[in-house]
């Protein structure tokens, strides 16, 4: 036990240094991808169809196939038409195109929240439909999908651990770095597990706490 | 090269079946603890929920296989990709059989135990043929979701579709070529199993007593 806890005290500086990068490339993915979603959604809504199928296929694609295989064909598929990425950009990269297309759905379905008489009662006042948009749908329809957000950001950061297959030295990457010079491995991802868990499970417990505080004023 | 990626479509297939199965079945323990009224057993699921779901699938997948499968008990790749997954599938059925339940009018459960019905037949013959119907749209959609999730058990060597195009790209450099192929499977593979639950969905609702 002493032993183990010894062992865990030499290896958590090197996993908070790639934790710092999970951290990081979680966050650059979603500050990425959430505006990007919010463009899709807002696509989707419109009647012109060169918009409509371009961020269809952006969308589906993005949610239809793996992020595994999404950042393997960014990686790895890439260079054979003569884009070679970094691994930190490709990681960037495959998780902005799936944090977009998946929030689009999420916001989607928090600008569709808003009763359609706002709509009509704005093109009555005579607004234009921009600023139909920006006064009286985002404002409402935005805070309605945070709670899904944040939600989807925990999803993230988990999947983050999947950019070691790209030899991101982020988390996971150190994990296993460390495990395979020492063989250690089960207390080694055990401390992963908590490190993982350090952060999600309170993060879990606030989005609850948001969805019901939400829920009680609609 | 599209023959070999193919080969792994049976493992894909397999293992989320059996993570599936896995997952239906612990997160009908979870879900009947945190429904029992008992304060203990209600906390310890509450606990064993989050922890499934806070710890990302791989880190599962490896503590599973490198830590667990190195000791004494040996697990295969398929053994320990299917019990990571289905811990994790395990927890996300328990909260969707407990939004499910909700929404079973609580006349029914009433009504049986009217009929003085045994606990167990309550939940046999009225609760779950129900419980079953309203939850199936989220099941598929979370087994769909679960389908492309077990492209994460390429990393510990399962043989199935993402482990094959990496397979088939190092020996013939033609990544592009083999990843496309691999997303566009997993596509393909979903649709269907949408389209279909779409479709029993519609006839399962009408037998749900509201």
């Amino acid at each position: 036990m002493i032993d183990m806890l010894e062992f865990w005290r030499q290896s958590l500086p090197q996993l908070l240094t790639g934790y710092r990068l999970s951290l990081l490339v979680t966050g650059a993915s979603l500050f990425l991808g959430i505006p990007l979603g919010l463009l899709l959604a807002l696509s989707l809504q419109t009647r012109s169809t060169w918009l409509k199928l371009p961020s269809l296929s952006v969308v589906e694609i993005g949610r239809g196939a793996s992020i595994l295989v999404l950042l393997q064909f960014v990686y790895f598929g890439m260079p054979s038409v003569g884009l070679t990425f970094s691994s930190f950009a490709s990681v960037t990269i495959a998780f902005t195109w799936c944090t977009a297309a998946y929030t689009s759905e999420i916001i989607r379905a928090g600008l569709e929240s808003v009763p359609q008489g706002q709509r009509e009662a704005g093109e009555a006042l005579g607004m234009t439909r921009l600023d139909i948009l920006r006064i009286v749908i985002l404002p409402q329809g935005l805070p309605v999908s945070v709670p899904a957000l944040l939600g989807f950001s925990i999803l993230m950061l988990q999947a983050s651990s999947l950019a070691f297959v790209v030899a991101l030295p982020e988390l996971m990457s150190k994990a296993q770095l460390i495990g395979s010079n020492t063989f250690r491995y089960m207390p080694l991802f055990t401390l992963t597990a908590i490190l993982y868990a350090a952060v999600c499970i309170p993060a879990t417990i606030v989005v609850g706490f948001l969805e019901r505080r939400l829920s009680r004023h609609f | 090269m599209m023959a070999t990626i193919l080969s792994g479509v049976t493992w894909t297939i397999a293992l989320s079946l059996t993570a599936l199965a896995i997952g239906i079945i612990l997160g009908g323990v979870l879900c009947a603890m945190r429904t029992s009224g008992v304060a203990l057993l209600d906390f310890a699921a509450t606990v064993l929920i989050l922890a499934f779901r806070s710890v990302p699938p791989i880190v599962w997948l490896f503590l599973i296989y490198f830590g667990i499968g190195s000791g004494i008990v040996q697990v295969s790749p398929f053994q320990a990709a299917a019990i990571g997954l289905g811990l994790i599938t395990g927890a996300n059925m328990a909260e969707i059989f407990r939004g499910s339940l909700k929404a079973i009018h609580p006349g029914q459960g009433e009504a049986a135990r009217a009929l003085s019905m045994p606990p167990v037949w309550r939940m046999v013959d009225v609760i779950i043929p129900q419980l079953m119907r309203i939850s199936l749209p989220s099941v598929v959609s979370y087994g769909i979701g679960l389908l492309k999730d077990t492209a994460i058990a390429s990393t510990i060597g399962v043989p199935e579709i993402a482990f094959k195009a990496s397979h088939v790209s190092q020996v013939t450099f033609r990544g592009l070529e083999s990843f496309a192929f691999a997303g566009a499977l997993y596509i393909l593979l979903s649709v269907p199993i949408a389209l279909a639950s779409r479709e029993i969905d519609q006839r399962l609702r009408a037998r749900v007593a509201k």
